[in-house]
């Protein structure tokens, strides 16, 4: 580009004019910082309803408590499903970097079946709290239960949604700069839904199984 | 028939021709009005031919500059929805004692002071300091445009709907009664089972995404995309204060996200997070929405402290002083502000220990801010200050937030508290530091960034006109208040039965009046500042003798902003290069790379609306397809990949040998 | 922005390390090791006490996100020039700040605006000579 000049030449000198400004300038990208903080910010949405959860967490209104509801196995399969799935999910990365397309896509793959399972699984788990006459609606002990658990299942949901488009995109433009942005966005998505999992299965069920 | 019935219900919800309150007078009028205004307004761009340029150059524009103009008029606009509220409150509060009942009906009352409460604050004090950042940020450090250009027209889209959605509240339904926090159980499915409510929350959410989003967007632009030599002790003020507002913001939004979505779910679902019986607890929505609401005055208030100290330093001719601190105090403020929230209810119950610990942490914050007025009144001592319009405004600032934060202060203290909790010495306080921080400081901002963004400096003659009535107008309009507080007057009320308090309520609808004319004249100015364009034409863009980057290109700046991105050595960036003897490149200019223009984000926060407009009437399948519509738009922009362009080199030194020419013409 | 540049930043923009097998695998072992046992904890009545179980499960889960943010989130002080760390650290502030503030102010609100309501008294019934 830098054949296409104006009338004169003569009015630069290297020194001055490059003091004041540069000639060529790419700004880095934004985007993997940008994700970060809007993770930042979904994480106070999360304590909000930790916190929710805290402060309503015995109020049963007679209703039935954490003990006599929730079944641990089951929390137990759904916790190796994801951990599982954020496992796989990082093979998927390990094969982008190598650029191996085919394979990235293979791992995403089973990455999004095992968070479907994982959802699966926790609309079982609802309906059956639900039948039971144990839904969010019963006490504010159980209402701050499903809006906790239910938003982190809205946001899995959210994720493998995502993970679907994007592999369209990956068999349309392949490993590209901006598609690997994309998938290390979705890669701190997915790990960040794991990191709340913890807080959920250890603060709401095994807590509740507790006391 | 039968049949007919459902399909009818599926299809509309709740929504009915009784929703239209074709009763009320006043609404009637005020449609009539609208929609008279709104058909010529209409008629006049069909008839100019303009939908092609609107559409083109603004609606689907990705320029930051565009952006920010666009917010500052959703502002300014909705000030007159707001403040026309205002005139009514203080109208019928001036005449309703004893046996005069007023003309407004406590129900309508009730949505009046809710809507001027929700308006002022999200749609007017919101989306001007949101317009000023956008507009000045990346100029002042020296960046073609914000990190995320086609968030930021999303988010200003966002913001604009959830404004309509609230306008529509007017003539389609009602509005909420509650206040504009919106406090359960009043604001439960029970205490308000109509629409109003449901607008009120669907309008927020709508809105606050856009907030959140450009938050992170003006974050990550001035971590991301400052000018090479520009350390973050070289960024100037109106950055820094920018910076921490925008990190209030992503720290505090999530916080309403939340608040408003367990609100709704209680409506909408039956659920207990706060009613008052199976488990629920009201209280624990009032600390989750201040949580929340503190630091969000202090989001409406820092980038207007960045603004003072632009202002002082430039019409001083001096450096500011205690650069350090002032950035110093305001990541101090940033920090405090969430350490002070329960000064909010205080009178909620939670007894000595916990109050007294937020009423010291209350008084500790006002400390920085103390520190900021004493550097902004170092900086103006042995400089030479000239009185221009924008200065004019910072003394007014000075003086006025002083007051009222000296009142805050007052308020932070418990046992005064009790006292003077939700009286109207409480409104006063706030209308104090609202209007001598925000008000005066915005319209410092616009007369002193008027000329960058339009070319043109606006008229003295009008703008004092106004200055003076709003400043002498708001102390008409407020010191009967802090009286009437005292004396436990209580707020939200329409009508009073003591007659000795009538006299200060006369005189505080003396200085609504007075407020009045100091916004005819500002429209006034604008008007006469455009006819007389090109006697006020600023020529080198930079008419004040300013310091800071944005004086470094033209006005109105190309569209890339600057031909080549500066280079910085020193704060005050544009001051060091005029004194290191800076000469404007006439040669070697090449293609610029920018975003492209698009339509994505109108069409999203359009159906984002549609699905909020369903959820509010329960209109099922509306809601379902409508958000089916968004994800689809949403997915479907994600599959563009081709958002950006060049501009020729050819271009740009037209651009530039034309500035040059002006230059040249006017020396 | 497309990928038109010459020189596009990609793996090598500040302190972006590449991932590995070796550090993937390391998170996953630890994290099931951290999961398995808080699980048997509760599962299996393994302290007499309910307090010291609900201390050791909450160490076990605070230690677990750390081990997801090092092996799994890539954390560290380089990247984006120590921006992220900062508003992690900013972040947790505000998440502690939120909670403990919450759970402080409300125990206080509820024990003085709604004692009956109190857990202790959650399986009694109301008798009106023991309100305050």
């Amino acid at each position: 580009m830098s054949e296409i000049n104006a009338t004169h030449d003569g009015a630069m000198s290297a020194d001055s004019s490059t003091r004041f400004y540069v000639n060529e300038h790419h700004p880095e990208n934004g985007t993997l910082l940008g994700f970060w903080l809007y993770l930042m910010s979904d994480c106070l949405i999360f304590a909000c309803l930790f916190a929710t959860y805290a402060v309503l967490g015995h109020s049963y209104a007679g209703g039935p408590t954490g003990a006599e509801l929730f079944d641990l196995p089951l929390v137990a399969l759904n916790t190796a499903l994801l951990l599982l799935s954020s496992i796989t999910y990082g093979f998927a990365m390990l094969e982008m970097q190598r650029k191996g397309l085919r394979n990235t896509l293979i791992w995403l793959g089973i990455t999004g079946l095992l968070g479907a399972g994982f959802i699966g699984i926790e609309l079982y788990e609802f309906s059956h709290l639900i039948h039971q006459g144990a839904g969010p609606q019963r006490s504010g002990f159980l209402t701050a239960f499903f809006a906790l658990v239910a938003t982190h299942g809205l946001h899995v949901s959210f994720g493998i949604v995502w993970l679907v488009t994007l592999m369209f995109q990956l068999r349309k433009h392949g490993l590209t700069p901006e598609n690997n942005r994309r998938l290390m966005c979705l890669s701190m998505f997915w790990h960040f839904l794991d990191v709340v999992w913890i807080g959920v299965f250890t603060f709401v069920y095994l807590m509740g199984v507790l006391s | 028939m039968f049949e007919d019935t459902s399909l009818t219900q599926l299809i509309f919800g709740r929504l009915s021709w009784e929703s239209i309150p074709l009763h009320d007078p006043i609404l009637l009028a005020t449609f009539i009005s609208v929609a008279i205004g709104g058909t010529a307004i209409l008629a006049l761009i069909t008839r100019f031919n303009l939908w092609g340029t609107i559409w083109r150059d603004w609606i689907t524009s990705i320029d930051h500059k565009k952006i920010g103009i666009m917010y500052i008029i959703l502002g300014l606009v909705m000030l007159l929805r707001g403040f026309a509220d205002a005139l009514m409150m203080r109208a019928q509060q001036a005449i309703a004692f004893g046996d005069v009942a007023g003309y407004l009906p406590p129900h309508h009352y009730d949505q009046i002071f809710t809507a001027h409460g929700v308006i002022m604050i999200f749609f007017v004090a919101m989306p001007l300091v949101t317009g000023l950042m956008n507009y000045i940020v990346p100029l002042q450090i020296g960046a073609r445009d914000v990190a995320f250009p086609f968030l930021n027209n999303f988010s200003f889209w966002m913001t604009t709907f959830g404004a309509g959605l609230t306008m529509v509240s007017l003539f389609v339904g009602e509005y909420a009664t509650t206040g504009w926090l919106a406090y359960p159980p009043l604001s439960g499915i029970l205490g308000s089972p109509g629409v109003g409510v449901d607008y009120y929350i669907w309008s927020l959410q709508i809105a606050g995404i856009g907030t959140l989003l450009s938050g992170v967007n003006l974050i990550v632009t001035i971590v991301k995309m400052r000018a090479p030599g520009m350390e973050m002790m070289k960024m100037p003020v109106f950055t820094w204060t920018a910076l921490c507002t925008n990190v209030l913001i992503v720290a505090a939004f999530p916080v309403l996200t939340a608040v408003l979505a367990m609100l709704s779910m209680d409506r909408m679902l039956g659920t207990n997070f706060f009613t008052n019986d199976l488990g629920g607890n009201a209280m624990m929505y009032v600390n989750l929405i201040w949580i929340w609401g503190h630091p969000e005055v202090y989001i409406l208030i820092l980038p207007l402290f960045g603004v003072f100290s632009e202002v002082v330093s430039t019409f001083s001719g001096k450096r500011l002083f205690g650069y350090t601190s002032m950035v110093y105090a305001t990541v101090v403020i940033t920090i405090l502000s969430y350490l002070v929230w329960l000064h909010h209810f205080f009178t909620m119950g939670s007894g000595a220990s916990v109050n007294s610990f937020f009423g010291i942490t209350t008084m500790i914050i006002s400390i920085p801010t103390g520190a900021k007025i004493f550097n902004w009144l170092f900086t103006m001592y042995r400089g030479r200050i000239r009185f221009e319009l924008p200065m004019m405004w910072t003394i007014a600032f000075m003086i006025t937030f002083v007051i009222g934060g000296m009142t805050g202060v007052l308020l932070a203290v418990p046992p005064a508290d009790f006292v003077l909790h939700n009286s109207l010495f409480l409104i006063a306080h706030f209308h104090n530091v609202i209007i001598g921080g925000v008000v005066f400081g915005f319209f410092a901002a616009l007369n002193y960034w008027y000329p960058k963004a339009f070319g043109y400096k606006l008229d003295e003659f009008w703008g004092k006109l106004s200055f003076w009535c709003w400043v002498i107008g708001f102390y008409v309009a407020f010191m009967p208040l802090y009286v009437l507080g005292l004396m436990g007057v209580t707020r939200r009320m329409s009508q009073f039965q003591d007659p000795s308090l009538q006299i200060w309520f006369v005189i505080a609808a003396i200085g609504a009046v007075l407020i009045l004319f100091g916004i005819i004249f500002l429209i006034v100015q604008l008007y006469v500042s455009f006819r007389r364009r090109h006697a006020l034409r600023d020529v080198t863009g930079d008419p004040w003798d300013g310091r800071t980057l944005e004086w470094a290109t033209s006005s109105p700046p190309p569209v890339y902003n600057f031909a080549f991105t500066p280079r910085v050595h020193d704060n005050d960036t544009w001051a060091d290069m005029k004194k290191q003897g800076y000469k404007r490149p006439l040669a070697g200019f090449t293609a610029i790379h920018m975003p492209k223009n698009t339509g994505a984000g109108f069409i999203i926060a359009l159906l984002s609306t549609v699905v909020g407009f369903a959820l509010i009437w329960h209109m099922w399948p509306l809601a379902i397809l409508g958000f089916i519509a968004t994800m689809a738009a949403i997915i479907i922009h994600t599959f563009n990949y081709d958002r950006d362009y060049y501009i020729p080199a050819e271009e740009v030194i037209r651009t530039e040998n034309a500035r040059t020419a002006m230059l040249e013409q006017h020396v | 922005m497309s990928n038109q540049h010459s020189h596009e930043h990609g793996h090598h923009d500040q302190g972006h390390a590449p991932s590995t097998f070796k550090g993937y695998m390391t998170g996953f072992v630890l994290s099931v090791i951290l999961t398995a046992i808080p699980f048997w904890l509760v599962m299996d009545n393994v302290f007499a006490s309910a307090s010291t179980t609900a201390l050791v499960i909450l160490a076990f889960a605070a230690v677990q996100i750390v081990v997801h943010m090092v092996y799994f989130l890539h954390m560290n002080t380089k990247s984006e020039g120590g921006w992220t760390m900062l508003a992690l650290i900013f972040t947790i502030m505000l998440v502690v700040i939120t909670l403990s503030g919450s759970l402080w102010v409300m125990y206080h609100l509820n024990s003085n605006m709604m004692p009956g309501m109190m857990p202790e008294s959650s399986h009694t019934i109301h008798e009106m000579n023991e309100m305050p």
